[in-house]
């Protein structure tokens, strides 16, 4: 399968926030977004998600136009609704997908061990801490069995110790279940520790301004952070970015 | 970097050390102060109105004593307590009608609250045309208004009815309005992406999302309701509290006037506990998300 997003503009009125975005992402694949805030990444989900129409360009499966079916879509916030328990918060797209409740259940629950949730199946989501919000919020659209996650910057409002971890712990399952990866993200390191290849959008109204594979083997773990190709890789797109109001 | 050596501290790494099950050591807000104040908060917060009461009533009994009022013009505490209880068959046979009534209009107001409410989320035109009208309907005095229900509709329970619902539904529909439309517009991003349409977003998102703000809206119009019902029966009723008052008031009976008043006053506060009771049933989640 291979996703391909070809020449994609939004303009909200006259405010001009993607400018003829065009990528592809194969079945497997681990691809980071980067760019300024505000350049248009999110919207840029909103387009693959279903959420934003497009004024031009096509997101196409296979050469198909793209459904909503096909992106599983975690939002920035973590939207994890008080009123619901933690095993009900990540049955929530199964329920909306019109399966019933107690099998809903069974699917999310068998995840609640690998994604580090066990035991918390009836803890209200104010009991979680940070790290287990984001994981639950992971859970919640992962269990959808869509082809492509969409991850909206899902580590940017944990500290630093934490955000550490769970990328591990992301690389780690990641590699386990096989999963096809868009994830958005200001954090550099991050970008390139996950990834198999950067793409890094100008600023606004934005466009892929370049693109970088991290060819770093895999699993990859804490000692890569001082591989020689890593490095260059993470000064590659600092430069990028920092050249990123001249492009 | 020692992010090997810090992880085990600040984030549980799931797949190496499986978490165990027990809650508060681990959990992000540690809820222990809250649980606290909650236990002492039933005593806590009961007591000092009560004491409030108990001290104005101790002066007024000493006031009527030590100036020697007449019990027409204002009858003491105790003699309110002592008439009232004397007559305990009678204001029970009067506090009845004015519960049913009151519980009848309240059901009624509960209703077109929701009606209007869900309408007027659902449908933007609705909006427009409505919500000028229900702030509108507000401004009717309803004391010229109750007087007209018993030329219209009689002495029945229909006049009660329409009063009690007249002065209650606002404040519920115009809570649910509001608790509505308090939805993170993000959720329903969220929620379309799941392949959910406008009656989803309603259901799991907007619904939910709005009943603490419903059931502030319940406590306020529960209190109003007795009121009204009083009102309504002031002005015309076959048996209630509020007829009981205006008869008594014309004979005089000033302590009579004023056990009925404490009847009422005893049948509010028990209603207003009450929705605290249907919100822990209905919606436990609110409690420890509201304080
Ligand atoms: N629904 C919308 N209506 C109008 N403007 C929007 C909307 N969504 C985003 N924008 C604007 O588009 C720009 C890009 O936003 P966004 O995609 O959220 O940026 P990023 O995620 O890269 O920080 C911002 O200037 C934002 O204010
Ligand atoms: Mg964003």
């Amino acid at each position: 399968m291979k996703i391909t997003v070809a020449g994609v503009e939004v303009a909200f009125g006259d405010l001009p926030v993607l400018d003829g975005v065009s990528f592809d992402v194969a079945t497997g694949e681990f691809v980071s977004v980067l760019g300024p805030s505000g350049c248009g990444k999110s919207t840029l989900f909103g387009v693959l998600a279903g959420l934003v129409a497009p004024d031009h360009g096509r997101v196409l499966v296979d050469g198909a136009p793209a459904g909503r079916e096909t992106f599983g879509y975690m939002p920035q916030k973590d939207l994890l609704f008080p009123w619901r328990t933690v095993l009900d918060n990540t049955t929530l797209g199964l329920e909306v997908g019109g399966m019933r409740r107690r099998e809903a259940r069974e699917r999310a629950r068998e995840l609640f061990a690998p994604f580090g949730l066990a035991g918390f199946e009836r803890s209200r989501p104010a009991e979680l801490s940070g790290g287990m919000r984001q994981r639950a919020a992971l859970l919640r659209t992962v269990v959808q069995d869509r082809e492509v996650l969409l991850l909206d910057e899902p580590f940017g409002a944990l500290d630093s110790l934490t955000r550490t971890a769970m990328q591990e712990w992301l690389e780690e399952v990641r590699g386990r279940f096989g999963w096809t990866v868009l994830l958005i993200t200001h954090d550099v390191r991050e970008a390139v520790f996950l990834s198999d290849r950067v793409l890094v959008l100008s600023s606004r109204p934005a466009h892929v301004a370049r693109e970088v594979r991290i060819d770093l083997p895999r699993p990859r773990e804490v000692g890569v952070l001082t591989d020689p190709a890593f490095v260059a890789a993470e000064a590659e797109l600092l430069d990028t970015l920092r050249g990123g109001t001249r492009l | 970097m020692t992010r090997a050596d810090h992880r085990s501290r600040t984030e549980p790494g799931p797949p190496s050390s499986p978490p165990v099950p027990g809650r508060a050591g681990r959990t992000g807000r540690a809820p222990a102060p809250r649980t606290a104040r909650g236990r002492t908060s039933l005593l806590g917060r009961v007591a000092p109105p009560v004491l409030v009461v108990l001290l104005l009533l101790v002066v007024w009994q000493g006031a009527v004593t030590a100036l020697d009022v007449r019990p027409q013009v204002l009858p003491s505490p105790l003699r309110v307590l002592e008439q009232g209880w004397a007559f305990r068959a009678v204001l029970w046979a009067n506090t009845l009608p004015t519960l049913q009534v009151t519980a009848v209009g309240f059901a009624v107001s509960l209703a077109v609250g929701w009606v209007l409410a869900v309408g007027v989320d659902f449908s933007p035109w609705l909006r427009r045309a409505l919500v000028p009208l229900l702030v509108a309907s507000q401004t009717l005095p309803i004391i010229a208004v109750a007087p007209l229900m018993i030329i219209w509709f009689g002495f029945g329970l229909l006049p009660k009815v329409l009063v009690i619902a007249l002065v209650t539904f606002f404040p519920i529909a115009v809570g649910l309005i509001e608790g509505f439309a308090r939805a993170d517009p993000e959720a329903a991003n969220l929620l379309r992406s799941m392949g959910g349409g406008r009656w989803a977003e309603f259901r799991y998102v907007r619904l939910p999302g709005a009943l603490p703000s419903f059931f502030t809206a319940l406590r306020i119009a529960i209190t109003y309701a007795v009121t009204g019902a009083i009102f309504a029966e002031y002005v015309g009723a076959r048996a209630g509290l509020g007829i009981y008052m205006a008869q008594q008031k014309n004979s005089f009976r000033t302590d009579l006037v004023l056990a009925a008043v404490a009847v009422t006053a005893l049948v509010s506060v028990a209603l207003f506990g009450l929705t605290y009771l249907v919100e822990r049933v209905v919606a436990p989640w609110i409690k420890g998300a509201r304080r």
